[in-house]
C-alpha cells in the first residue's frame, strides 16, 4: 500500500509552519504508523530534506512521549490506543493522512510534530504525590485497600500524561488529566491527609498555566489512549469544591 | 585498574547491617554543601535524586526525555519481586537471595545479592506509603504472582503496568522534591561526557536537545542511572531512545566496563514481521503462569494450531524442565524456543516463533480470569497482530531484553573512577549472567532509595564540603571542547548511508553471532566485521540538519557511534569467556544442551578497561567467592 502524507512542518518554535505533501513509498500494511514515518524520513534523509522530528520512545503505548493529531484526531483513529499502537492497516490505500501536532495553547510547538508539554510537570510538582519521604514506613500489608478502591484508583492512575486530552478539547482544558492524578490519590488512604490541599493546589496550577475551562463535552475521553474515564472529572469538581469549603 | 570490591566482612546476613552501621556520614548542615548530579530519571535515577535530596544534597537530575516519567522503566509489565512471605509458602530473604544468585547462574557477587533481598521488602512498604496502587485480594491485602525462576509466589503487580505504577510513584517524589525547589530539574538534556578532574569524576557535559546548547555541570559525585544498552542490537524490547551514551563515554574516561556479553533474551516477545520493524513488543512473562509452550512435533507442519491434535504437540518446556515447566527461567526458555525453531519446528509465517496457548487455562479458570490477569496484554497482542489470542494461540519468539553487564561498581555502587556513582541496569552488579523475572524493577529502586542514600556519605565525606569548584577548569573546556567536535564531525561526514541502516547492519551482525548462542568462529568474524562498519559509518553516514537546534537525527547519530564501538567490546567479552553461563552460551560449551560453566577458570566478573580508539581494550577480572552458598550446577529439570 501507499498513502499520502500532508504534514505540519514547522523549523522552530518562532518560525512560521506549514503543510507540507509527502507520498510514501510501498509500505507493508502491518508497519505502525510510526514505522510509516521512519521509512519517509529515511527516505528524506536520502534526498537531502529534512526529516519530519517527531516525539517517540516506547513504541508500546505506556511512556506517552509520542502525540500526533492524525485526520483531526489526537492519536489518530485507534480506541484506547497511542498513536505508537496505530498500524497502516487501518488507513486505505491511496489514503491522504493529516498530520499535525497536538494544539494548545499550553503546548507550544517545539519542530514539526514536536511540543512543549512541561505545563502537566509543573501541575504535578504543586501536589501530585503523598508527602512521604525514603525511609521506613510501616509494613505495606498494615494498611489494607478495598479492591473496588484500588482497582478504580489504579483506572486513573494509568494515565500516561500524552496531552491528547488537551488536544482534543476545544477548550484546551487539562481537566481530564488532573482529574486522573486527584482520584487516583484521592481514592486510597495514603492520599487522605493531603487530599483537599492537593486538588486546590493542583487546579490552581493548571489554571495558571492556561489551561481552558471544562465544558463537559467528553472529547478528552474520547482519545484517551488508556480510557480514562470521564466521572473522574466529577470527582475533582466535588474534591474541588470541598476543598473550596475548607479553604484550601 | 584496581577492583577492590569493598566487600564488608562478617556473615553474610550481617554486612549490609553493619555497613551501614560503619559508613561515614554527613552532617546534616553539611549535606546542603555537596553537589550531586543524577542522569537518567527511570526508577534508579529518580528514587535516588528525590531520596539524597530528601536527606540534604544539592541534587539536578537529567533526563533526555521531555519529562522525567517516560524512562523506559515505565515498560515493565510483569511485576516486582519481595520476601515478604505474604503467601506463606517458604519464602524468606536467604530464598530470594539465592534464587537470585542461583538465576544468575552464579556470576554475581553474593553480597550484593543479598542485600537487596534484604531491602526488597522495605521497597513495597515505601511504594504502598506513596500510593502506588498494587493490585490486591479481596481482604484489602496485597496480591502476589509467580513468576519465571521461583517457585514461590513473591511477585507484587499493578495489572500489567507495575513498572508505570512504580516509576509514577518515584517520579512523584522527584517532583515533590522539584516543587520544594530542593532539585533541579534538566529535562531533554543529554549527558555526553563525564569530566574527570584529579582521578575524580567531577562533572559531565550536556547538550539542551531542543536548543543545542552545549553545558558543563560540576558536582561533587556523578550518578549515572541510565539504563540498558541493549538497543545495540538496534531490535530489542527497548524505547527507541535507550541508549549507552553516558556509560560508553564514562568507560573512554575510565570506568571499567563489567561483562558486556552478559544480554538478557526474553522469551516471551511478538515476533518480527518485517524489515521496516523499529521495536519489538515484550509480552509479560506473567503470561508462563497460565499459558503453554508448544510446537508442532513434527518439522515443517504447517496446520493451523488448532487443526493439530494433543498428541502431535510438543510442550517442550514441560518435556525438558518438568520441574518448572513453563516457568523456566529466561535464559533457559529462550534457548529452548530457539532450539526447536533450529529444528524447523517453528511456527508462524518466518518460521522463527512458537505457540503460547492459553486454552488450558481458559477452561479451567474461565475466560473472565485470563481477562482479568492478562487483559491489556492480549489487547496489545491484538493491536500488533490483528489476532485474537483468546481464541488462538499467542505466537511468540525472543528478543533482547536486559543487559546483566554494566559499569563495574564496589559494594557502595562506585565504579572504578572515583565520585562516579553506578544505579540500575547500568551497572553490572546484581543479576549475573541472567536475571530472574521481577528483578529487575527491586534492583533499581533497591539502589536509588536504600542503598545509593546509604553508601554515597562514604566518599563525600572524604571531600571538603563546598569545595566543589565552578565548571570552567581546563579538564572542563576540553571535554567541552571534545563534545563540540565530536558533534560537528558527525554532521560533517555527509555521506550517503542513513544512520537507520548503519544500526540495522550492526544489529544483524550482533544477533547472529552474540545473540542466543555464540562460538569462537562467529564472534571472531564479528569483530572482523564490525571495526570495518564503524569506519565505514564515519566514511558514509548522513547526519541532516544541524547541532544548534532540535535535531533528532544527530541524537541517533551519537548513539549509534557509541553502540558501534561498544559491540565490539561486546564480542570480546564473549570471545573471552570461555564458557557457558546463565545468557551467555557459548556453542563449545555444553553438556546435553545446556550451559557448562568452567567455575575453574571463569567464576569471576570480566572487568574492561578502555585503552583508546582502535586499540584493544585489557580485560581484569573481580574474582566471585562464594563463602555462604555452594556453587552447584543450575538445574531447572
Amino acid at each position: 500500500m501507499k498513502v499520502r502524507l500532508k504534514v505540519w512542518r514547522q523549523p522552530g518554535p518562532n518560525a512560521a509552519g506549514g503543510f507540507e505533501t509527502y507520498d510514501t513509498p510501498e509500505l507493508n500494511p502491518n508497519m505502525s504508523f510510526l514505522e510509516m514515518l521512519d521509512v519517509v524520513n529515511d527516505e528524506l534523509t536520502r534526498r537531502g530534506n529534512a526529516p519530519i522530528a517527531f516525539a517517540h520512545d516506547c513504541r508500546e503505548g505506556i511512556c506517552g512521549t509520542c502525540g500526533l493529531t492524525v485526520n483531526g484526531r489526537p492519536h489518530g483513529p485507534g480506541q484506547g490506543t497511542a498513536t505508537c499502537q496505530l498500524y497502516m492497516r487501518n488507513f486505505e490505500d491511496g489514503a491522504t493522512i493529516t498530520i499535525e501536532p497536538f494544539r494548545a495553547r499550553p503546548f507550544p510547538v517545539l519542530q514539526d510534530l514536536i511540543v512543549d508539554r512541561a505545563a502537566f510537570d509543573r501541575i504535578m510538582q504543586k501536589g501530585g504525590f503523598v508527602s512521604v519521604r525514603t525511609g521506613a514506613p510501616q509494613d505495606a500489608n498494615a494498611l489494607p485497600v478495598a479492591k473496588p478502591a484500588a482497582e478504580l484508583a489504579m483506572d486513573a492512575a494509568q494515565c500516561i500524561g500524552c496531552g491528547a486530552c488537551v488536544a482534543a478539547c476545544k477548550n484546551a482544558s487539562a481537566m481530564l488529566f488532573v482529574s486522573a492524578k486527584v482520584s487516583h490519590l484521592g481514592l486510597l488512604p495514603q492520599g487522605q491527609p493531603e487530599r483537599y490541599r492537593r486538588v486546590a493546589a493542583m487546579v490552581r496550577a493548571m489554571d495558571g498555566e492556561g489551561f481552558g475551562n471544562c465544558t463537559v463535552t467528553g472529547s478528552c475521553e474520547a482519545v484517551c489512549p488508556k480510557n480514562i474515564n470521564l466521572a473522574f472529572i466529577a470527582r475533582l469538581n466535588r474534591d474541588y469544591a470541598v476543598a473550596l469549603l475548607k479553604g484550601e | 585498574m584496581k577492583l577492590d570490591a569493598k566487600i564488608p566482612s562478617g556473615p553474610l546476613e550481617q554486612k549490609w547491617t553493619r555497613h551501614i552501621a560503619e559508613s561515614r556520614l554527613v552532617a546534616p548542615n553539611n549535606k546542603r554543601k555537596y553537589r550531586v548530579l543524577v542522569v537518567g530519571t527511570g526508577l534508579a535515577g529518580a528514587s535516588a535524586a528525590a531520596s539524597l535530596s530528601e536527606l540534604g544534597y544539592q541534587v539536578t537530575a537529567l533526563c533526555f526525555h521531555d519529562t522525567a516519567r517516560r524512562a523506559h522503566s515505565i515498560a515493565a509489565q510483569g511485576g516486582i519481586n519481595a520476601a515478604k512471605n505474604y503467601q506463606n509458602d517458604g519464602d524468606s530473604v536467604w530464598r530470594l537471595f539465592y534464587d537470585t544468585i542461583k538465576g544468575g547462574d552464579f556470576r554475581a557477587r553474593e553480597a550484593n545479592v543479598h542485600r537487596l533481598a534484604e531491602v526488597s521488602t522495605r521497597i513495597i512498604d515505601q511504594c504502598v506509603a506513596q500510593g502506588v496502587p498494587f493490585a490486591r485480594e479481596y481482604g484489602g491485602l496485597l496480591a502476589n504472582r509467580s513468576f519465571g525462576g521461583a517457585q514461590v509466589s513473591r511477585t507484587f503487580y499493578a495489572r500489567g503496568q507495575t513498572g508505570q505504577q512504580l516509576l509514577l510513584g518515584a517520579y512523584s517524589a522527584l517532583m515533590k522534591q522539584v516543587g520544594a525547589g530542593a532539585v533541579r530539574l534538566l529535562a531533554n538534556t543529554e549527558m555526553l561526557d563525564l569530566v574527570v578532574v584529579d582521578g575524580r569524576a567531577q562533572g559531565i557535559v550536556t547538550r539542551d536537545l531542543n536548543t543545542g546548547k552545549i553545558e558543563r555541570l560540576a558536582a561533587d559525585a556523578v550518578v549515572l542511572a541510565t539504563g540498558g544498552y541493549g538497543n545495540v542490537f538496534n531490535l530489542s524490547t527497548y524505547a527507541r531512545g535507550s541508549n549507552a551514551t553516558a556509560i560508553w563515554r564514562a568507560h573512554r574516561r575510565g570506568a571499567g566496563f563489567a561483562n558486556p556479553c552478559f544480554t538478557q533474551i526474553h522469551p516471551t516477545c511478538i515476533p518480527v514481521s518485517g524489515d521496516y520493524q523499529s521495536k519489538l513488543t515484550l509480552m509479560s512473562e506473567s503470561l508462563r503462569n497460565d499459558g503453554r509452550c508448544w510446537v508442532p512435533a513434527r518439522a515443517g507442519d504447517k496446520r493451523r494450531p488448532r487443526e493439530i491434535p494433543e498428541a502431535e504437540r510438543d510442550y517442550y518446556l514441560e518435556r525438558m524442565y518438568p520441574a518448572f515447566g513453563n516457568l523456566a527461567p529466561r535464559d533457559i526458555a529462550s534457548r529452548a524456543a530457539k532450539r526447536v525453531c533450529d529444528e524447523g519446528r517453528g511456527v508462524g509465517e518466518s518460521g522463527l516463533g512458537v505457540y503460547l496457548d492459553f486454552s488450558d487455562s481458559i477452561n479451567r479458570l474461565g475466560l473472565d480470569a485470563i481477562k482479568e490477569r492478562y487483559g491489556n496484554l492480549f489487547d496489545i497482542y491484538h493491536e500488533i497482530t490483528a489476532e485474537n489470542a483468546y481464541e488462538t494461540p499467542m505466537r511468540i519468539f525472543p528478543a533482547v531484553h536486559y543487559t546483566m553487564g554494566g559499569l563495574w561498581v564496589d559494594y557502595n555502587l562506585m565504579a572504578t573512577i572515583p565520585g562516579l556513582f553506578v544505579l540500575g541496569e547500568a551497572n553490572f552488579s546484581d543479576h549475573g549472567a541472567n536475571r530472574l523475572g521481577a528483578s529487575a524493577l527491586m534492583q533499581g529502586l533497591a539502589d536509588g532509595y536504600f542503598v545509593l542514600p546509604n553508601t554515597i556519605g562514604n566518599y563525600l565525606a572524604t571531600l571538603k564540603p563546598g569545595a566543589c569548584p565552578a565548571p570552567d577548569g581546563p579538564e572542563f573546556l576540553a571535554v567541552e571542547a571534545g563534545v563540540t567536535a565530536k558533534l560537528k564531525r558527525l554532521l560533517e561526514v555527509k555521506g550517503q548511508r542513513t544512520i537507520t541502516d548503519f544500526h540495522k547492519r550492526l544489529g544483524r551482525v550482533l544477533w547472529e553471532h552474540c545473540g542466543m548462542a555464540r562460538n569462537r568462529r562467529g564472534l571472531e568474524e564479528a569483530i572482523k566485521l564490525i571495526p570495518a562498519l564503524r569506519q565505514e559509518f564515519w566514511e558514509d553516514v548522513r547526519v541532516p540538519g544541524d547541532a544548534g537546534n532540535l535535531n533528532q537525527s544527530l541524537e541517533r547519530a551519537g548513539r549509534v557511534a557509541d553502540f558501534l564501538e561498544l559491540a565490539e567490546l561486546m564480542c570480546r567479552d564473549a570471545l573471552a569467556r570461555e564458557e557457558s553461563c546463565g545468557c551467555h552460551f557459548r556453542e563449545e560449551y555444553e553438556e546435553e544442551g545446556e550451559c557448562k560453566r568452567r567455575d575453574a577458570e571463569f567464576a569471576h566478573a570480566a572487568v574492561w578497561e578502555w585503552q583508546g580508539e582502535e586499540q584493544a581494550p585489557t580485560r581484569h577480572t573481580e574474582p566471585l567467592a562464594y563463602e555462604s552458598v555452594k556453587m552447584t550446577t543450575r538445574s531447572y529439570k
